[in-house]
């Protein structure tokens, strides 16, 4: 649920439906959540990609090591960021649904405040 | 027999993409719908056109070429190919649906002055397709005398056609069939991909354990004729101590950070409907691009067993591997195929790549710089570009013929790539995340980024370096003197000084209220969507 703590006649303040949207705890929330996601996860995955070349630039014996029959490790290592990569992807997808009901119930909250989400794209309304 | 084969079926796929350019052509009426395709593609039929925007030529053959003659380190090529859509995912694309219309350049403009700013988009927007076209043309070329050896074609009559198809694409279907040829393109791929996957496993009577024994002993014979085995899982074989694990680092930088600053791929995220919709896209896009770097195993170890590369060697080199494959293991008539196939990527992609240039000169410079921001008249920037697409078509044609089929281009795709992770990928994450950021910022993270790109290439090992007597021509180093940068990508160094330039610039640039102000609509409008370009329904 939005929290109104002004006044929800868009009329009398004249405030832009930008700075309506800003002030909302539900776009604070949303932003932060997106923040919680996707900072963690990109480190993740430029670490977890980087570590490849790294290993097996610096630690060529080590990567040949044999571990599925004639399967080394730098194989099994580089086939693993693909599955990673598609393991994130859907990570993403799943939380981002969450996103998406927080952005269709700050429109709806605009909406119902008599904001036009139509009318240009500029300051004021 | 199999060059009528091939022939024919090269025929065939320049009807059927001439025949969806016609009916796209009647349905381009607006400048959305030559630009954006009426915003109306859905998630998966994007998904699939950004895969076949993305698996050039280079992918198919050069990286089935890569395994086949150095084994895995040819396969750490196809790793950093799909984690770059990672950043794609999480960071740009969703933002840039909202709050652009065209191109890149309009996230920036949003906020910051717009002249400056989409001048230099601009500039490196062009330098970026322009390069990438003229080695995709280059490589078209060659491809294309080499597949039909035997039929009267010569390069230079290659090239052209390559060029006119491409031309007549873009400026009668605009980006409604740009997308389609896209998307037939990437299906023929993968298609293609997995039948020939499937014969080199059967050749090995489907039988994972055998196929691996096979890999792990190659053999094949030295320059000087002694015979050498070797397992070819093993790293270390192109990427040799001291500069190899940089060089590898720093394409994996160049990847990684370079595939979301490419203006062919961020186009395609205007023609879906909503956020959403990109976002979607982009896992479709995963799922294929993924699928076909791990084939990559199949057709490159394939190449490298059952083939060998003594025989590749002798018959045309390494981007002849997968071809070569094909005609081992199923005759002629796959042969004939799967250079059809490879045909239809090079098509494809110098399509996507003329579009998204002559957009970004119709756009940003001739609209937003020159006229600043007024369409004269209706239809004059629709207009515009098609004329640039004509002459962008025209230049690349020239200089492909000029440079000739021995020419080396493969660093102006690596070029190509360091230009988009070193100029835009820093402006566009500070312009979309960053509040304090602003036009000067902008301008330096643009410029430092693309001069660093260019100058390393410059000093660096592709263009300098000494040639024995023997080495004739085009397939010269331009620059006869030891490279003093000594690695062909240049990411390593140049992407740190893209952001260094951006973040120097906001903070001897002056504090700039505007662009805090519009920053702050610019969150609302990427985060919600609101007042976002719609869908334009028929």
């Amino acid at each position: 649920m939005a929290t109104l703590r002004t006044t929800n006649n868009a009329a009398d303040v004249g405030k832009s439906k930008w700075d309506r949207v800003q002030e909302m705890d539900e776009f604070r929330l949303l932003l932060l959540a997106k923040r919680e996601f996707v900072i963690p996860t990109t480190v993740f995955f430029v670490v977890y990609y980087f570590a490849l070349p790294v290993l097996v630039g610096y630690a060529p014996e080590f990567m040949s090591k044999r571990v599925l029959g004639p399967v080394n490790l730098a194989y099994l290592f580089a086939l693993s960021q693909f599955f990673v990569a598609w393991g994130i992807a859907y990570a993403y997808v799943r939380v981002a649904r969450k996103f998406d009901k927080f952005g269709a119930h700050i429109l709806e909250t605009l909406k119902r405040e008599g904001y036009d989400e139509n009318q240009g794209g500029k300051r004021g309304l | 027999m199999h060059l009528d084969m091939t022939l024919v079926l090269f025929l065939s796929f320049i009807a059927v993409t001439l025949g969806i350019t016609a009916w796209a052509s009647r349905r381009s009426g607006s400048s959305a719908s030559f630009f954006a395709a009426n915003r109306q593609i859905t998630a998966w039929q994007n998904g699939v056109a950004v895969a076949g925007d993305y698996m050039s030529a280079a992918s198919f053959l050069g990286i089935a070429g890569l395994i086949a003659f150095f084994g895995y380190d040819g396969f750490m090529y196809s790793v950093g190919w799909l984690v770059a859509y990672l950043t794609v995912l999480l960071i740009v694309a969703e933002p840039l649906r909202n709050a652009g219309k065209y191109t890149m350049a309009d996230v920036l403009a949003y906020r910051l002055n717009p002249r400056p700013v989409r001048a230099m988009a601009s500039l490196s927007t062009l330098t970026v397709s322009t390069f990438y076209m003229i080695a995709q043309m280059v490589g078209a070329g060659a491809l294309v005398t080499l597949l039909l050896k035997g039929s009267h074609i010569s390069y230079t009559a290659a090239v052209t056609g390559v060029g006119i198809l491409m031309i007549v694409y873009v400026v009668f279907g605009g980006m409604l069939a740009t997308t389609w040829v896209q998307i037939i393109k990437a299906v023929l791929l993968i298609a293609g991909t997995i039948l020939l996957s499937i014969l080199v496993l059967a050749h090995f009577h489907f039988s994972l354990p055998e196929f691996f024994q096979a890999i792990s002993q190659v053999s094949y014979h030295a320059p000087d004729g002694k015979l050498i085995v070797k397992d070819f899982m093993t790293p270390g074989l192109r990427f040799k101590p001291p500069y190899g694990p940089l060089e590898l680092i720093s394409l994996g930088m160049a990847l990684i950070f370079g595939t979301a600053g490419l203006p062919h791929i961020l186009v395609r995220f205007y023609t879906v409907p909503d956020a959403k919709t990109a976002r979607h896209s982009v896992v479709w896009a995963m799922a294929i691009i993924g699928s076909f770097y791990i084939m990559t195993t199949f057709l490159g170890f394939g190449a490298a067993t059952i083939v060998g590369r003594d025989f590749i060697a002798k018959n045309g080199g390494t981007n002849m591997s997968a071809p070569l494959l094909a005609k081992a293991i199923a005759g002629d008539v796959f042969f004939a195929f799967i250079s059809a196939i490879a045909f239809a990527t090079i098509l494809a992609v110098v399509a996507g790549l003329t579009i998204s240039a002559s957009t970004s000169f119709a756009h940003d410079v001739w609209t937003n710089v020159i006229h600043r921001g007024v369409e004269r008249a209706p239809g004059e920037e629709r207009m515009v570009a098609r004329v640039a697409a004509f002459v962008v078509g025209a230049i690349a044609i020239a200089i492909a013929i000029v440079l000739g089929p021995t020419a080396n281009v493969a660093f102006l795709v690596a070029l190509a790539f360091a230009v988009a992770a070193s100029a835009n990928l820093p402006v566009i994450v500070f312009s979309i995340y960053w509040k304090r950021f602003n036009t000067t910022g902008a301008v330096c993270g643009l410029a430092f980024g693309l001069l660093a790109s260019i100058l390393l290439i410059l000093i660096g090992p592709s263009v300098m370096g000494i040639d024995a007597v023997t080495v004739f021509g085009a397939a010269r180093h331009p620059i006869q003197h030891a490279p003093i940068f000594p690695l062909e990508n240049p990411g390593l160094l140049s992407i740190p000084i893209g952001f260094a330039g951006a973040l120097l610039g906001t903070f001897l640039g002056a504090k700039d209220l505007h662009s805090v102000q519009r920053f702050e609509e610019l969150e609302v409008r990427a985060n919600t969507g609101l007042g976002s370009e719609k869908a334009i329904a028929h």
